[in-house]
């Protein structure tokens, strides 16, 4: 796996209007593995909760029996998160404006999980 | 989970990472090893242990940066099979602390822990006490000094 793969796969998901940034993160330790973030993006932050929060839902959807995550979307007053797990122990996370259109966000968000498997 | 300080202002920082990172253990210490606060351990010599490692990574970390010519090393993570170390140093006004944490895996996380041991280095900064260094513990009050430290950390 190269970095262009990561870099382009992450390109298709801030090329959708009103996404500010978009990541690639380790689900096991909560770093970045790439990122393309506007300014004032924390992407360290971003990553570390996101993958928390991930694992902890992940659990919770296990243990309810409803099986393995497939896409999170946490709207926020100013904005959204969004997140699809990859194979590869990545979490593909994008954070957007609050009218972003999401279904377009999530089609680019599971197949850049989808590269990058 | 308990923590307790010899320098009564690392006392608040230390339990706010602990409580944010998920930290199981958590020790600030000098870069020679003396103990400033824990948290989570229940054993002195557990703590004299971990101390001493700690220490001693660290100069041995900051010695390999010197040799290669940087300023020492930010931090430093190992990680284990279901626990992770995480050793880095922050300035203070009473001179660089170190810190050094043990987390469990299916607690937390590398990235938790560092984004909260950024916070933990601004705390620290702002709560440390105005007026020079701490003074270096001498070989002759070495014993006497970590004795009276780890009475403090234990509660003795």
């Amino acid at each position: 796996m190269t970095a262009s793969v990561y870099e382009s796969a992450l390109s298709r998901i801030t090329g959708v209007r009103g996404v500010r940034g978009a990541m690639m993160v380790s689900l096991s330790d909560g770093l970045v593995v790439a990122e393309q973030l506007m300014e004032g993006i924390k992407g360290a932050a971003v990553a570390a909760l996101a993958a928390s929060l991930a694992n902890r839902l992940g659990r919770a959807m296990e243990g309810g029996g409803v099986g393995r995550g497939v896409f999170w979307h946490l709207q926020a007053e100013r904005g959204a998160l969004l997140a699809v797990p990859a194979r590869a122990g990545l979490l593909v996370v994008a954070v957007a404006e609050p009218g972003v259109n999401a279904g377009l966000v999530r089609l680019e968000l599971l197949r850049a999980a989808e590269s990058v498997s | 989970m308990t923590a307790r300080a010899v320098e009564g202002w690392t006392l608040e920082p230390l339990t706010a990472f602990v409580q944010e990172a998920g930290a199981r253990l958590v020790l600030l210490m000098t870069p020679a090893g003396q103990v400033l606060a824990q948290s989570g351990f229940t054993r002195a010599v557990d703590v004299m242990s971990a101390a001493a490692l700690g220490a001693a990574i660290f100069a041995s970390t900051t010695e390999i940066a010197r040799q290669l010519g940087e300023p020492p090393f930010a931090g430093l993570a190992h990680q284990g099979e279901r626990h992770g170390i995480f050793l880095a140093a922050v300035s203070t006004e009473r001179g660089p602390v170190v810190a050094l944490a043990v987390y469990d895996l299916e607690v937390t996380s590398l990235g938790l822990v560092q984004l909260f041991f950024e916070q933990l280095a601004t705390d620290l900064k702002s709560a440390s006490p105005k007026g020079g260094e701490a003074k270096q513990v001498l070989a002759a009050d070495f014993e006497r000094e970590l004795s009276d430290s780890l009475n403090t950390l234990f509660g003795r």
